[in-house]
């Protein structure tokens, strides 16, 4: 597949559940807090497109909600990794060889030891569980990896000939690092946004999957497969849904991500494939 | 090679202290009193003064967290309060679940990525490359517990050729053991060795575009000998460190899995303890988990080094 019939292959799979999820905010089909038993377990069809589950709930709706929270999820962890990685990534590669850059990337080492599950376990045994704990853990577990990618994107910048004119120009290391690194890494944060934001929607599912993220009444795609469980012997359809959900969704954003490292950077082409 | 392992023992070191101290004041941060939180809203004044005793709460923070450490370099990881016995002895006994289930499913996951991702880097453009590179874009994207759910829907429920869950326990023999880690060791693996896959291919496509394999063919090679002889080994490297970087992601896959096929392993240890307040075993869990994550790391660091010299400079 080229670059480009990725780019808009994912992005079109992206955009369905990000304007399914959009339009949750003003409409869905079903409430999706009322439970109706005598409605429990429709099949797909008539009134509701995708059947209803076992507290009479429409499927369609609650999917549409969870789209909802699974994407804000994601986004904010994402914004936390990138707005406390990308500056320490400046900062270490302004700072190359020095103490504090050895502080700050021993500091990344250290945080990538703690697998967003367990930032998630810690968190929740001490505060208990709701949805901010999964958007701290995956937002806790952005961080160095952002701080990785955009330091070693400035570390090849700053031995560049027009850095080193800023700096006789009589630019400090900060304002360098905003005016002319940051734009130029730009493209590489955004490729590396989409996969966390992916990775994001993944782990958001299996921490409310665990009873770690969005708490009930909440409909989230992880709770919803945990729901389904004990359903799966009777109404597969239940278990498979919000899955396929799932799948499509970080699909989507992989294949984003790959068409648009193509499309931004040139030089990354060969290795790609 | 002496230097660098003793540089990398120190920081292997330093980085347990640290992370003990992160964990360690992540539960002190609780508010209010731990013996308190652990025992509810409605204990009774002499049932938590006894919990702080027993904790050893009277203690400075200091105290404490010296007493903690101290102990687990000891192999002492403190008392579960809620089920009266040594944690050491909880952890050993769902350790004999969950490592043997890791180690399955990094079997199995080099075991399906080397030979896929070696067999698309070389037929590279043909048709076989892009469905397999299809495929893993596929694998990627599913979720280990959703996929492990499907497994069971497919070979539980309708073949019946597995249980849905559950262990029989290793004294019922290695077989029957074994068969109930099959699924859940496939779910682990599968969406892994879709990663590996990918990087196996990537990695081996650029090796054999290095010189040496040019220099192999010119030498009367066949592409076949030149990419067992010289690329796999080369192009194995980088295979290395994803594997190392994918082991947290597989503790914590197992954690999750573990509650889909209701195995008796950490992850279920954990959750309960979590639902039972019970601080002492959930501290101590995730320094353990944390202090493996760290090992592999310390590990793949070595064993690289000890692969490439180039390496052991730094």
């Amino acid at each position: 597949m080229t670059g480009r019939v990725q780019l808009y292959a994912g992005g079109m799979l992206s955009a369905v559940f990000l304007v399914a999820a959009a339009v949750s905010l003003v409409w869905v089909p079903h409430d999706v807090a009322a439970l109706n038993i005598a409605e429990r377990l429709r099949p797909p069809g008539g009134d509701y497109v995708l059947g209803t589950d076992q507290f009479g709930r429409d499927l369609l709706s609650m999917l549409m909600v969870g789209a909802r929270s699974s994407i804000a999820v994601a986004l904010v962890a994402v914004g936390i990794g990138m707005g406390l990685g990308v500056p320490l990534g400046l900062i270490a590669a302004a700072n190359r060889g020095s103490l504090i850059d050895e502080i700050i990337m021993r500091g990344n080492d250290l945080i990538f030891a703690f697998p967003a599950l367990v930032i998630a376990i810690l968190i929740t045994a001490v505060f208990g569980p709701s949805a901010v704990n999964a958007i701290l853990a995956i937002g806790i577990f952005n961080i160095p990896v952002f701080a990785r990618v955009t330091r070693g994107g400035a570390l090849s910048l700053w031995t560049l000939d027009y850095i080193l004119a800023a700096r006789v120009a009589g630019k400090g290391p900060a304002r360098i690092s905003v005016e002319h690194i940051l734009p130029n890494i730009a493209n590489l944060l955004i490729v590396q946004g989409t996969i966390q934001f992916s990775l994001g929607i993944l782990a958001e599912a299996g921490l409310s999957y665990v009873g770690l993220g969005a708490q009930p009444p909440t409909p989230s795609w992880g709770r919803m497969l945990a729901e389904a469980q004990t359903m799966i012997y009777t109404t597969p359809r239940l278990a498979i849904l919000p899955g396929l959900a799932i799948v499509l969704m970080v699909l989507g954003l992989n294949l984003m991500g790959d068409g648009l490292r193509d499309a931004l950077d040139p030089r990354l082409r060969r290795a790609a494939r | 090679m002496l230097r660098f392992t003793l540089l990398r023992l120190l920081s292997l070191g330093l980085s347990l202290a640290v992370a003990s101290l992160v964990i360690f004041a992540v539960i002190e941060v609780i508010p209010g009193d731990p013996a308190a939180f652990m025992l509810g809203l409605n204990a009774e004044p002499e049932a938590v003064a006894s919990l702080r005793r027993e904790l050893g709460l009277s203690g400075s923070l200091a105290d404490r967290y010296i007493s903690w450490a101290g102990g687990m370099l000891r192999g002492d990881f403190g008392q579960s309060y809620t089920y009266r016995v040594p944690v050491a002895d909880l952890v050993a006994q769902r350790l004999v679940v969950s490592l043997p289930l890791a180690a399955y499913a990094l079997t199995l996951t080099v075991l399906i990525a080397v030979p896929v991702g070696l067999a698309a880097a070389a037929r590279r453009g043909s048709a076989a490359d892009y469905g397999i590179m299809g495929a893993t874009q596929l694998g990627i994207a599913v979720p280990n517990f959703w996929f492990a759910m499907l497994l069971v829907l497919v070979f539980a429920v309708n073949l019946r050729w597995f249980s849905a869950g559950g262990f029989p326990g290793w004294e019922a023999g290695l077989f029957p053991g074994l068969k109930a880690l099959t699924l859940p060791a496939v779910a682990l693996a599968l969406p892994q060795a879709a990663i590996l896959a990918r990087v196996m291919r990537s990695a081996l496509i650029e090796t054999l575009g290095q010189d040496y394999i040019r220099s192999a063919r010119a030498k009367g090679l066949s592409r076949a000998q030149a990419i067992r002889r010289h690329a796999l080994r080369n192009a194995l490297i980088p295979v290395l460190t994803i594997m190392g970087l994918q082991f947290s992601f597989l503790l914590a896959g197992a954690i999750i899995i573990e509650n889909v096929f209701f195995l008796p392993g950490l992850g279920r240890l954990i959750f309960q303890a979590i639902t039972q307040r019970d601080l002492v075993v959930v501290e101590s869990v995730v320094m353990l988990l944390v202090f493996a994550v760290i090992l592999v790391t310390f590990v793949v660091d070595l064993a690289y080094a000890a692969v490439d010299p180039r390496l052991r400079r730094r």
